[in-house]
């Protein structure tokens, strides 16, 4: 798949402040007055900005309102409805913390499952794609939502948490990369059941139905070296999971919390990279493209 | 609209025949053509006169090579367009509704002022069906020539898709394949047509014949009495002409 | 929620406007959608096959779909032009039609007053030959022809000598009836629409395709099965089938003996000078013996029974039936399947296999059709038998050397199975059948300020013929009809400007040129070419002197000339698909076809057919002025109106004037004949009577029809030619007869290439030693030659072209898909993309015809892949064989015909790392038309 930087760059923000939110509504850290309006801001300019970067991908975004009409069978509808509910609620909740000093648990933990909620139903949007075998997998939205609450703890500086959760994403990651370079595979769809030409013989794209270029060809065949992809993969577990743990693990300093987060990030945009470049669809089978 | 018809009243779709089609590109641009006069926005192209031209098509023909077991490699041409799934995970996905089937018959349509060109219906589609316009950035795809096939203002037997009528191989039947008595059903069951990646689940509405067996003429051992020589031993060459004049 | 309301009976359009498609010559009927745009203007919104017309009956190829893309291209020249930089540069300025003529006229009138062979007047893809000719006639030069030479003369001629008529868009299988379709080197064919749709009947009958192709596309991709024959072997393969059917008596001998040649008495005797030619009586009708009577007869005298054996002693000298000739020939085992085999690639048992799948077909499916028909010598026939085996070739065997000789073969093989002219067989579209001796002989005969002394064009039947000066040089540029190529029915405009720049035969001054891209695909030697279009004498003035061209778009050529016609597109001008040159019959109708204006041009252009009318007029031409010296035609339309050809005989054979009302093919002139045209759709067609429907040349039934119609004036019955007599005479003059003599370094060529029954020969490779791979090119379906690129739409299906190499040869020299490899022939080297294809001649490769494209022509980017990445194979082509030494220039083409070679290349491939662009890289021509728009996103109107 083309790895469009809006796409990167909506799923790696979104899923921080929304990651963020979670711990927010759970009210680690439990923070009020203006310490909270910074949190929340951080936690709103990450979510939202994601968002609105999510929308330069759109091709009509002034139609966006109409996104939230399918909400029974469409992922992206409940995408939708998920995060502006995770926003509002979130919203009153930390109106409640920053402007009242309060903290309406029950609401904040209903924020914190619709926050989390949304990075879920991003992550099915993927996930549920058979088109994209690497993708079509309960690790999908384990990998992002483990990423997902890792960052948030990151953000909400729960080290302890942090550092768990941290691990525990590497893990899903690891597994995430090596179960999915066999997905393809394993998916059974190949230029046989293409073209169920299959029972012939050996097939084999000849000429493309065009010599130049195309959206198909633009959107989803992306092609990436195997050795790039593991020095990229490498890149990224080690700025996303390995560095910002052994900074944790140091002495808490608010530079050093800095430098984990943003290596943190810079690892998830490398991981995100991954996640779109090396999916492949299966309509570049058509193309002879694998 | 974007949940699926429980079912719909017809399936009406293309049998495409790969044992006939020549790869000529003909239902490719008469459907360019068709498409960009009618339904919805034209079909634009980009740097149409440059370096890097591309541009929104419907339908478009691949070929791939087959290599059997035993015997020459083959050539098969390949037409593809959207197949109207019965289980179109384009349709689901859409999240404004502009996707969607009709319940008359079948047809998968986008609803273009509905349509937000997110392009998660494209990343659903596993045939590559769907393409998003680059200048009205709005998610195109085959309607099946849904302003022809009903269409009072042209002619009773033009009311096919355009590339249907175009084929000049008529290597495209268009009708009703959920009526098991119409001709591309009867068609169907004759030459055993087929789904493509039906692993996919979407349960396509256009099917595929499957070309002929090749180069399967009978060994000469078979045909050797067609050449039975005139004499056996020749006997030169006014022998042979006596016996070869023999039926005359 | 509810679906969307739609409006599923739309408007299509305001008005139909039917005419005739011409992005190709297959001419297909074509139904124009008129839409009006925001300023309430008709424009053309969308381009359908037109239902009702004989050649496509509504379907439409991809080119013809994509015309409103060719009518609206950027490409489309908008004014005449006056070349103002070098030759070849592409700099222009626009000039006014009346200042065109001036200069035109400037160096045209000298030259006809004086040595009227100094105008060469050559038109490519022209379909006006018959009036294009007449205007050439009328200035008097010799020098004309259309592309016919360079295309596939091959098949024309071969067809004609043989038996009347040809494959080519002239004759087709009887697709309703035929169960075993064999077809031979085709990729796509003039015929584009018909031949799709004849497969696509047969193949839904379940029929059998075969594909003789070295190359397993298209066509051959849906064959049955697929022949994958060795290049330029294909007489081989056919006469081993002949020996195999003619061994095994497979053959229709009552067909034979009443319809052919067969039982034709030759002259036996060696010192004779009519050694091998026909016995004739006294009225020179062909002779053969009476089965019920035993004794001499002519051929076509009532109630004779030919006999296929009988021989004849007459003054001492034996005579023998052409049928003996042929046994004694082919049943010699080096026609024998074993014996060919290896040269053709192909098993010896497939080749039996496949002969005898042809006698089965032929002989134990045949049918009857319940049709009484009565035949030349009065004998009338209860039925009519079918034998369901068709054939059909083009240039894959005809842009050989050796074409003529092949085609021939092929006829022959389908000759002696009986199917021509009968049901399930091929079958002639009018105005074939038409044998050779009813065609025009060339003409040659010039006088300064008169016009030439007859057509230019023609058939040979002997030394006699030939267009040789009293010196005995060559009468035309082209050295046509010499003996260097004795048959060359169409021309060679591939030797045209080599000619020219060498001076050989002469020199000339003005070279006229229509449709044709010379100075890119259509030539040999591209390179070449371009060098002798810019090539200067040493007082610094261009070796041709001057250059007048015609086309409708910027195409490569237009950069070398000196003065442009601009021409319109299809939709904006008259045109004329006549019965008199290449009409659009089937089978069993005749038909004809107009173009109209369904738009006026809104650029300063022409019809180049109407710029000829005013050009004729200025110069003077009889036959374009009145007798007041006024203009005769003010335009093409009224030509094609009123145009007589001979009384009552006109361009178009529709809605012609009779004593009682309008009447089909003869008649006189009918003012509103177009507006009948146009109000029939576009086209006239007149189906055959029932009874003349198969076994025309010999169905009296036909051959009325054929005289009332104004095909031609009396009945012609005639005898196929398995044995072509005209050939016989050449040979002869090489032996030593008669004063019409050949130079000494042709005689052994003469006597060994023009045998009277088919041979095969291989051709001449001389100097191309350690070239070994045979290179060939394929039309795409979905482009037509050069044009194709200039049309946004089908740009972007072939943008460009790899070279397809054999999985051996992919192999062998280390390539995988995307390489570069660079391929070198003895007159050059060109470096290109390479893929892989398996179905595909070991030996073979191969890559789509025309693609490349020069840099800055045709409107588009200087960077168009078309040019850093298409390439032609042509730079590797020569128009000449490699020097053999003897200081003579030998054309690489038949020497029966003149028929370019293509197909005879020979190659040998490098890999080469990857160059920034394809190579030759030549700089590019500068735009007289600027380039084309950045996007595209039209709909005329709503
Ligand atoms: N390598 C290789 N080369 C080949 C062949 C091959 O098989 N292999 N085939 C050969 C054969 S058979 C042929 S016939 C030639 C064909 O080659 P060409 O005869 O050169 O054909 P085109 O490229 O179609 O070019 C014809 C010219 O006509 C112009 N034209 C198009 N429409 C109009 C119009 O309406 N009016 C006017 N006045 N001009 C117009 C085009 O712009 C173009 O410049 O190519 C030959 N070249
Ligand atoms: N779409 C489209 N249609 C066209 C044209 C076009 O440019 N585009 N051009 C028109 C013109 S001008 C012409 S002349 C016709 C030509 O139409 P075709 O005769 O179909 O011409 P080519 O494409 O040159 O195809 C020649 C075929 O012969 C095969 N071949 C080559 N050598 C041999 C051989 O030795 N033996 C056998 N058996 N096969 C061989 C090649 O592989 C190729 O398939 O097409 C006309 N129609
Ligand atoms: S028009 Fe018909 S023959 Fe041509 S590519 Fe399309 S389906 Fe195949
Ligand atoms: S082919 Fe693709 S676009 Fe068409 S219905 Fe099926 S999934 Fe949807
Ligand atoms: S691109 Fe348009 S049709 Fe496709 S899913 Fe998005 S909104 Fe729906
Ligand atoms: S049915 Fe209509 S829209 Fe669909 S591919 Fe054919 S021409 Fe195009
Ligand atoms: S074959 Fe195609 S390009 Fe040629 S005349 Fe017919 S429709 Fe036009
Ligand atoms: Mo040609």
């Amino acid at each position: 798949m083309h790895p469009a930087p809006s796409v990167i760059f909506f799923s790696t923000f979104s899923g921080l402040g929304f990651g963020l939110l979670f711990f927010l509504g759970f009210g680690f850290p439990a923070v009020t007055g203006f310490t909270a309006f910074a949190f929340f801001a951080i936690a709103y300019v990450l979510a939202v900005g994601g968002l609105i970067a999510s929308t330069f991908h759109l091709g009509h975004p002034e139609r966006a309102l109409k996104a939230f009409t399918q909400w029974r069978s469409s992922w992206l509808s409940r995408e939708g409805w998920c995060a502006v509910a995770a926003l509002l609620v979130m919203a009153l909740y930390g109106a409640g913390l920053v402007f009242l000093e309060q903290r309406w648990t029950v609401l904040g933990i209903i924020g914190a499952f619709l926050s989390i909620g949304t990075v879920f139903t991003t992550a099915m949007i993927y996930g549920q794609l058979k088109t994209v075998p690497r993708w079509n997998t309960p690790l999908t939205p384990a990998y992002l939502l483990s990423i997902s609450i890792a960052g948030g703890a990151l953000m909400a500086g729960q080290i302890t948490w942090a550092i768990a959760l941290l691990v525990l994403a590497g893990a899903v990651q690891v597994i995430t990369w090596t179960m999915g370079d066999n997905a393809f595979e394993s998916a059974g769809t190949d230029l046989a059941s293409a073209t169920q030409l299959g029972n012939i013989g050996t097939v084999r794209s000849f000429e493309p139905p065009h010599t130049g270029t195309n959206y198909l060809l633009r959107e989803f065949v992306y092609v990436i070296g195997r050795k790039h992809a593991l020095k990229l993969r490498v890149i990224a577990l080690g700025l996303m999971v390995v560095l910002p743990v052994l900074v944790l693990l140091l002495p808490f300093n608010h530079w050093l919390a800095l430098v984990a987060v943003l290596s943190h990030v810079a690892g998830v945009l490398a991981s995100r990279w991954l996640f779109f470049a090396q999916a492949e669809h299966v309509v570049g089978l058509y193309y002879g493209k694998r | 609209m974007t949940t699926l018809p429980e079912t719909t009243h017809k399936k009406l779709g293309l049998v495409i025949d790969l044992d006939t089609c020549v790869g000529c590109h003909a239902c490719v641009i008469s459907c360019k053509g068709w498409n960009t006069e009618n339904y919805g926005a034209p079909l634009s192209d980009q740097d149409p006169y440059g370096a890097d031209p591309s541009g929104t098509f419907l339908n478009r023909v691949h070929s791939y090579e087959v290599q059997p077991a035993e015997g020459a490699a083959q050539l098969i041409h390949f037409p593809k367009s959207c197949l109207h799934c019965e289980d179109a995970p384009c349709v689901t996905v859409c999240p404004t509704g502009a996707s969607y089937k009709r319940v008359e018959d079948g047809i998968v349509l986008v609803n273009e002022s509905d349509c937000i060109g997110c392009g998660l219906c494209a990343w659903a589609c596993p045939y590559g069906a769907r393409e998003m316009d680059a200048e009205e950035k709005v998610m195109k795809k085959c309607t099946l020539c849904v302003d022809r096939i009903y269409n009072e203002n042209i002619p009773e037997v033009d009311r096919v898709p355009s590339c249907v009528r175009t084929c000049p191989a008529g290597a495209r039947h268009f009708g009703d394949l959920g009526d098991p008595d119409s001709a591309v059903s009867q068609l169907v069951a004759e030459r055993g047509g087929m789904d493509l990646m039906p692993e996919q689940g979407t349960k396509p509405v256009n099917k595929y014949l499957p070309p002929r067996p090749k180069d399967a003429l009978p060994e000469f051992d078979v045909l050797a009495p067609f050449l039975d020589p005139v004499i056996a031993e020749p006997k030169g060459f006014l022998g042979w002409l006596d016996k070869a004049l023999e039926k005359l | 929620m509810t679906q969307p309301t739609l409006d599923l009976s739309p408007k299509v359009s305001d008005e139909i406007r039917k005419t005739t498609c011409y992005m190709c010559a297959c001419r297909c009927g074509i139904n124009v959608h008129m839409k009006k745009d925001d300023a309430g203007e008709l424009r053309v919104a969308y381009i359908e096959g037109n239902r009702d017309h004989p050649v496509n009956q509504g379907v439409l190829c991809a080119k013809g779909s994509a015309g409103i893309m060719q009518h609206n291209a950027p490409s489309r020249l908008r004014a005449p032009l006056k070349r103002v930089g070098p030759r070849g540069s592409g700099e222009f300025e626009e000039i006014s039609w009346d200042e065109a003529y001036d200069i035109a006229a400037s160096w045209l009138k000298p030259i006809r007053d004086t040595n009227p062979e100094k105008l060469a007047f050559f038109t490519g893809r022209d379909q006006s030959q018959s009036f294009t000719s007449f205007w050439a006639q009328n200035f008097g030069t010799p020098n004309y022809a259309a592309h016919g030479g360079f295309c596939s003369v091959n098949m024309a001629a071969a067809g004609i000598y043989t038996m009347g008529g040809a494959f080519w868009e002239f004759g087709q299988p009887d697709w309703d009836h035929t169960k075993l379709f064999m077809l031979f080197g085709v990729a796509e064919d003039h015929d584009s629409n018909p031949i799709k749709m004849g497969l696509g009947k047969i193949k839904a009958r379940g029929a059998r395709v075969i594909g003789v192709n070295p190359i397993r596309t298209g066509y051959n991709a849906v064959a049955d099965d697929w022949v994958g024959i060795t290049p330029g072997t294909d007489g081989l393969f056919i006469l081993a089938m002949v020996h195999c059917l003619m061994k095994a008596g497979k053959m229709d001998l009552t067909y034979l003996a009443q319809y052919t040649d067969a039982p034709v008495l030759l002259n036996m005797d060696e010192k004779s000078p009519d050694y091998g030619l026909y016995m004739r009586d006294e009225n020179g009708k062909q002779l053969v013996i009476d089965r019920t009577t035993g004794k001499l007869a002519p051929f076509d005298r009532p109630g004779v029974k030919p006999d296929l054996s009988a021989t004849h002693r007459a003054k001492g000298i034996t005579h023998v039936p052409v049928f003996h000739k042929m046994a004694e020939k082919y049943l010699n085992e080096e026609y024998a399947p074993e014996a060919v085999a290896d040269r053709c690639g192909i098993p010896a048992n497939r080749i039996r296999a496949i002969a005898a799948e042809l006698a089965r077909v032929a002989f134990d499916e045949a049918f009857e059709l319940d049709q009484e028909w009565t035949d030349f010598r009065g004998e009338t026939h209860k039925t009519m038998t079918g034998r369901p085996v068709s054939f059909h070739a083009m240039r894959g065997i005809s842009a050989h050397a050796n074409g003529f000789q092949t085609c021939r073969a092929l006829h022959v093989l389908q000759i002696i199975l009986g199917t021509v002219e009968v049901p399930g067989g091929f079958r002639f579209k009018p105005p074939y059948p038409k044998p050779a001796s009813a065609h025009p002989k060339p003409h040659v005969g010039l006088t300064p300020g008169a016009p030439l002394n007859g057509p230019h064009l023609g058939f040979v039947h002997g030394p006699d013929d030939l267009a040789l000066k009293e010196d005995g040089t060559p009468a035309r540029i082209d050295k046509a009809f010499t003996w260097e190529n004795p048959m060359s029915a169409h021309g060679l405009m591939h030797m045209v400007i080599s000619n020219a720049h060498a001076g050989d035969p002469y020199k000339i001054d003005t070279l006229f040129m229509y449709m044709a891209n010379m100075s890119w695909n259509s030539s040999m030697n591209t390179g070449g070419v371009m060098e002798m279009l810019t090539d200067k004498d040493e007082n610094g003035d261009y070796v041709i002197p001057h250059i007048i061209y015609s086309d409708a778009y910027s195409s490569e050529m237009v950069a070398y000339s000196d003065l442009i016609l601009p021409d319109t597109t299809y939709l904006e001008r008259h045109d004329c698909i006549s019965l008199l040159d290449r009409p659009i019959c089937e089978a069993d109708a005749m038909a004809d076809a107009i173009r109209w204006p369904v738009v006026e041009p809104d650029r300063n252009v022409k019809g180049f057919q109407s710029a000829l009318c005013d050009l004729g007029a200025k110069l003077g031409l009889p036959g374009f002025v009145n007798d007041d010296g006024s203009q005769k035609f003010a335009d093409y339309a009224d030509y094609i109106i009123n145009h007589e050809r001979r009384p009552g005989i006109g361009p178009l054979a529709g809605w012609r004037m009779g004593d009682r009302g309008l009447q089909s093919g003869r008649g006189g002139v009918n003012a509103s004949q177009i507006d009948n045209y146009i109000e029939n759709g576009g086209f006239f067609v007149e189906h055959v009577p029932e009874d003349a429907n198969y076994y025309k040349p010999w169905n009296m039934a036909y051959q009325k029809w054929a005289v009332d119609m104004g095909l031609f004036d009396s009945p012609q019955p005639y005898l196929f030619s398995l044995y072509v007599e005209p050939m016989r005479k050449f040979q002869l003059a090489a032996e030593g007869h008669g004063d019409r003599q050949p130079p000494n370094h042709l005689r052994q060529r003469i006597k060994d290439t023009m045998s009277p029954l088919p041979i095969w020969y291989e051709t001449d490779q001389q100097g191309n030693e350690g070239y070994t791979i045979t290179a060939l090119t394929q039309r795409p379906m979905a482009m037509y030659h050069s044009w194709g690129s200039q049309n946004a739409w089908l740009r972007q299906l072939h943008g460009h072209n790899p070279l397809y190499l054999p999985t051996k040869l992919m192999q062998q020299h280390d390539l995988s898909d995307g390489d570069w490899a660079r391929v070198s022939s003895p007159h050059g080297e060109i470096t290109v993309p390479v893929m892989e294809m398996a179905a595909l001649n070991e030996n073979t490769v191969w890559t789509w015809n025309a693609i490349g494209k020069r840099k800055g022509a045709w409107a588009l980017d200087k960077d168009a892949p078309e040019a850093t990445k298409g390439f032609l194979l042509n730079h590797l082509i020569h128009e000449l064989l490699p020097p053999k030494g003897d200081g003579l220039r030998w054309a690489n083409s038949d020497p029966i015909t003149g028929q370019a070679a293509w197909f005879d290349l020979k190659v040998r491939i490098e890999k080469t790392d990857a160059p920034k662009e394809s190579r030759p890289e030549y700089p590019p021509i500068t735009s007289p038309v600027g380039q084309g728009p950045d996007k595209l996103a039209w709909k005329v109107g709503k």
